[in-house]
């Protein structure tokens, strides 16, 4: 089978992220290394759990000697967020088969939800055969390159300089993501409620905070919507 | 590091099948169901509702500084809005950004 139009298309939009996959993935493996963990370990967290945030969460936790269930709780606590991503990919993704929706969970990291639901607002005429495929090119790039990050950052140890404000790779690279985003009144008002969201409830533990903000935004910008579309009709 | 190989392994595949299970839940519930309409409208709001808080902090307070506002840092994140905001090109953005960043940390870092 011949690779779409539409892989190719994700592939492409997603090289810029190789930006931030290569340090932080790289990092990672340096900091799960000097915690004391052997490369099968370091490998496993960056195979099997895919996901930066509660990697580092858990691999700090860890050090701190933090009860089995407590790291637990908290690093899946940061990943939470994603069950929000399955609701919101769910619509454009629910009609392919199962085996391959298992697959899209497995590859969802915060890039490819990202790039991909941009991508299926932009042009709604994508068939769910064309989203999947598009979602399938986006991951190709990324998540290979995560593993062997990883991998490099545990072997090669501290070869990265130090210093160096390569933290500030993942903010760049999800600014880029979603500026582009904010394309109606609904979406300005839900990022603002986001933002102040998150710095309210910075006292919650857990980033639980996060999860706040995002159900207060996601209810302000369906409710601005709602207003705006009765507003339009009247 | 105190934990034991059993420990390390309980953490690392419960961290991994539970993200895995959070990231199937709805996509593998919901499958080709149609979602009422109140439903799929706040679903077109997680992304614009999830990453702005996501990213807040470490704009405003990086770990890497020990969590205070860092000058360098929030002036690259105000020329990556305003490179978005005029190419509307992500891989622009994301390279000019980076440079910004960088061109800032080796001047006046």
């Amino acid at each position: 089978m011949a690779l779409s139009r539409e892989f190719w298309q994700g592939f492409r939009d997603a090289t810029p992220f190789i930006l931030v996959i290569i340090p932080f993935g790289a990092v990672f493996g340096v900091v799960a290394t000097e915690a004391g963990l052997n490369l099968a370990q370091v490998m496993g967290f960056s195979v099997l759990v895919i996901a930066g945030a509660a990697q580092f969460v858990a691999v700090q936790m860890m050090v701190e000697n933090a009860p089995v269930l407590i790291v637990l709780a908290a690093a899946l606590a940061v990943n939470l967020r994603m069950a929000m991503y399955s609701a919101s990919l769910a619509p454009h993704l629910g009609k392919i088969s199962w085996w391959k929706r298992g697959a899209v969970s497995y590859f969802m990291v915060d890039q490819a939800y990202a790039a991909a639901i941009l991508k299926y607002e932009n042009t709604p005429d994508m068939r769910p055969a064309q989203k999947m495929a598009y979602y399938f090119g986006v991951v190709t790039p990324i998540c290979p390159l995560w593993y062997l990050a990883t991998w490099g950052g545990a072997v090669l140890g501290t070869a990265i300089p130090a210093g160096l404000p390569i933290d500030f790779a993942v903010p760049i690279t999800f600014l880029a993501l979603i500026v582009p985003m904010l394309r109606s009144a609904a979406h300005v008002v839900a990022a603002l409620v986001s933002i102040i969201g998150v710095l309210v409830f910075a006292f919650l533990p857990f980033n639980l905070g996060l999860l706040v903000a995002a159900a207060l935004a996601m209810m302000a910008g369906a409710e601005v919507e709602r207003r705006m579309r009765a507003r339009d009709a009247s | 590091m105190t934990m034991t190989t059993a420990q390390i392994w309980t953490i690392i595949v419960g961290l991994g099948l539970g993200s895995y299970l959070l990231r199937l839940s709805f996509l593998g519930i919901i499958g080709n169901r149609d979602l009422p309409e109140w439903v799929l409208r706040h679903l077109r709001y997680t992304a614009v509702a999830v990453m702005p808080g996501m990213i807040t902090p470490m704009i405003l307070f990086p770990q890497a500084t020990g969590g205070t506002l860092d000058g360098v840092r929030l002036a690259a994140a105000v020329a990556t809005i305003a490179i978005s905001f005029w190419t509307k090109n992500a891989t622009l953005t994301i390279f000019g950004g980076a440079a910004v960043l960088f061109a800032l940390h080796f001047t006046l870092g």
